[in-house]
């Protein structure tokens, strides 16, 4: 049976884990991660959940018992946030390149320095090239679910996924939650036989050093090179979007819940302006759109549930009729602006009747981001736009400095 | 404490695990344990390898020097992942041993964190470090473990630090089982490594590895130079259980030597100490003298 609980993002995730039988943890504690290593911990000493927990000494070897653990066939995961998910950056290139099925909860925090525990995007963003699928939870229902779903994908494309939710915004705040049925996500997520694995009677050398060419085998079979290997993996990584919209068709008809694998647009059908954001901040967007649209303002808001892979076409077209799109980050390449929003202006290009970019800076390190400023940002753009197309303008608006 | 059984060319195994033709320069200490290491092991091993010569010997893809499950990982993570392969294995109910193998740089260096790490959680593992004192694989720079006065790449007036006791430090974790070999003595690495596999907890197994292109030698000295250092009383071979120390035979029967070899002898065989002064061989020969001073009291007393 299905169970409706109020509880912390953070517990939330532990208890999706300890629901898709992962079987070896391990983790490092780090703000605002930690509380849900602890309940694995504590599930795990407390006999509720049948795995082993490993207390590590550093999140880079973390990773590295996970990729142990996932190199000889068994189903293994771990958490971190900033400053740790940096630690551990050379793990994350190496388990995408050698295609472990790994999932790994990002609790998104600012990286130091200066230090800061409190939320924003630069980590999960400063990883987006490792190899990776990034997924960003908006709620904690979709931590559970994206947990959920996160282990079939990886395991049915042999790619690592990262589950991103925001530290303290999602973790630390209590919030009403489905925990799906056990046996039917038995079902939804069968245990998973590898086919390169660890094994004396089938003895295998992994990750072996490759040449700039391919290379035959002894049977004289010419083997893939490192480059044609790194192909492999872009292009296996371009399909995982069509297998994460079809797991999630699979889920909604097992659970009820889902359709927005990719996208979840609010109040975007007839939209002219459209603000593009990842996490709580959409979900915070809805009550600006409810009240720009009651003030005449065709106004949407488009959360982006995926970022790597990017969406690309998905999102180009449902974006390249409107008149503005409005991305919201909390997070940019610094020396050159937003990284979604530069991702989203190179997707746009090719359209010919493009919409106009604007990109907007928010919430850094945890910085209150008042509904208030989104309100008012949010509508001078809209009004500009409206009044005549401006030029565009890559410079990124700062919003909520107090100096 | 159990005495090894004694492994000797009559009864050694005769299965080999390693292909003819491997990447190994000539002469490589690291090929002989290797080869004789895997016959001890035998083939319900997962190997865990970090960036090393042996990364290098086991051949390019999609080719393989040996027939083992071998699982690459990157340089500072070797005990993690070891780590990692074993919590699997118990998962799955396999006695399977999990080997980490590592070189000198990647266990004191780089590899240390995640070694004590695995070392405080006992892991069940199986951990060798191949010691030839450098970064062989990279062409020779210093490492943790160089003899202070060694010359390599990046001392190249000789090594001003004394190396790191890795042995000790590890020793100092207390677990189950530490060792000390020497690639001249294969058969007593085989029959440490044949005491490993029956114990419990993490065994970690020290190897002092002559290497020709880094030390500055002929390729046919390699096992005479591993052994000069042990009959000089530089390097000792030993075993440590529960925390009590035994000497190893090759090194035990110095014990009876009224005089040792000086330390020159074996300086003199090798082109990495041609910057040591004189001054400096005779501190070494004194920290040598006196180790061997204690030795006598240690071990003769009993």
């Amino acid at each position: 049976m299905s169970e409706k609980l109020i509880d912390s993002g953070n517990n939330a995730a532990a208890m999706a884990v300890q629901l898709a039988a992962a079987e070896v943890i391990a983790a490092y504690p780090i703000t605002p991660q930690t509380p849900l290593t602890e309940k694995l911990s504590e599930l795990i000493a407390a006999g509720k959940m049948d795995a082993e927990y490993v207390a590590v000494e550093s999140e880079h070897s973390a990773l590295g018992v996970c990729i142990g653990a996932a190199s000889a066939g068994v189903r293994a995961f771990t958490a971190t946030s900033s400053n740790g998910l940096l630690y551990m950056s050379e793990q994350l290139h190496w388990a995408a390149g050698s295609r472990l099925p790994l999932v790994m909860c990002v609790v998104n925090r600012g990286i130091g320095a200066p230090w800061s525990v409190w939320n924003d995007h630069q980590d999960a963003m400063s990883q987006r090239d490792a190899g990776w699928i990034q997924i960003f939870a908006k709620d904690h229902q979709e931590i559970v679910d994206m947990t959920l779903k996160a282990f079939r994908l990886a395991e049915l494309v042999h790619i690592p996924v990262m589950v991103n939710y925001d530290g303290y915004y999602l973790s630390h705040t209590y919030m009403p939650f489905e925990l799906p049925d056990a046996q039917t996500v038995r079902e939804f997520l069968p245990t998973y036989d590898y086919a390169h694995t660890l094994d004396p009677e089938k003895p295998e050398s992994l990750n072996t050093v490759t040449l700039p060419d391919a290379r035959n085998d002894i049977n004289g079979v010419k083997q893939p090179g490192y480059m044609d290997i790194r192909h492999n993996l872009h292009q296996e990584m371009r399909l995982a979007l069509q297998v994460w919209e079809e797991i999630d068709a699979d889920f909604q008809q097992r659970f009820g819940r889902g359709g927005t694998p990719i996208l979840d647009p609010y109040r975007c059908d007839d939209a002219d302006f459209v603000v593009v954001a990842m996490g709580t901040l959409a979900n915070q967007f809805h009550d600006v759109v409810d009240r720009l649209r009651d003030e005449g303002l065709k106004v949407g808001v488009l959360a982006l549930q995926i970022y790597r892979p990017f969406p690309t076409a998905i999102i180009a077209e449902a974006l390249q009729s409107v008149k503005a799109v409005l991305v919201y980050e909390k997070g940019l390449s610094y020396g050159n602006q937003g990284a979604l929003y530069a991702d989203l202006k190179s997707a746009l290009y090719p359209y010919p009747n493009r919409p106009q970019l604007h990109n907007f800076i928010v919430g850094l390190g945890g910085r209150d981001i008042g509904t208030e400023d989104l309100y008012q940002t949010l509508k001078t753009a809209c009004l500009q736009e409206a009044l005549g197309t401006p030029e565009q303008n890559d410079t990124p608006q700062w919003i909520g400095l107090q100096l | 404490m159990t005495t090894a059984a004694k492994t000797n060319v009559l009864n050694l195994s005769t299965e080999e695990f390693v292909h003819p033709g491997n990447r190994a320069c000539s002469g490589c200490g690291l090929s002989i344990l290797y080869r004789i290491g895997l016959k001890a092991l035998g083939r319900d091993c997962i190997f865990v390898v970090p960036p090393s010569c042996l990364t290098v010997m086991q051949g390019l893809f999609p080719i393989a020097a040996s027939q083992m499950p071998i699982l690459n990982g990157t340089f500072a993570s070797t005990a993690a992942i070891a780590t990692g392969v074993r919590a699997a294995m118990k998962r799955r109910g396999k006695q399977t041993q999990v080997v980490a193998w590592a070189g000198d740089g990647g266990t004191a260096d780089i590899g240390i964190q995640a070694l004590s790490g695995a070392l405080e959680r006992n892991e069940d593992i199986i951990y060798i470090c191949y010691d030839n004192e450098a970064y062989m694989n990279t062409g020779v720079q210093r490492s943790g473990t160089t003899p202070q006065g060694g010359l390599t790449t990046t001392t190249p007036y000789g090594k001003k630090e004394q190396g790191k006791n890795l042995p000790e430090i590890v020793a100092a974790h207390n677990p189950a089982y530490v060792a000390t070999c020497s690639a001249s003595y294969p058969l007593d690495f085989h029959d440490k490594l044949l005491k490993a596999k029956q114990i419990s907890g993490l065994k970690y197994i020290h190897i002092q590895t002559p290497c020709p292109p880094g030390w500055g030698c002929e390729e046919r000295m390699t096992v005479k130079i591993g052994k000069a250092a042990i009959d000089c009383g530089l390097f000792d071979l030993y075993e440590i259980e529960d925390g009590k120390k035994q000497l190893s035979e090759p090194s035990r029967k110095l014990l009876k030597k009224a005089k040792l070899p000086s330390v020159q002898e074996y300086l003199s065989m090798q082109t990495r100490f041609k910057a040591l002064s004189d001054e400096q061989i005779a501190v070494m020969q004194e920290r040598i003298d006196q180790k061997w001073a204690d030795y006598r009291q240690e071990f003769c007393a009993e």
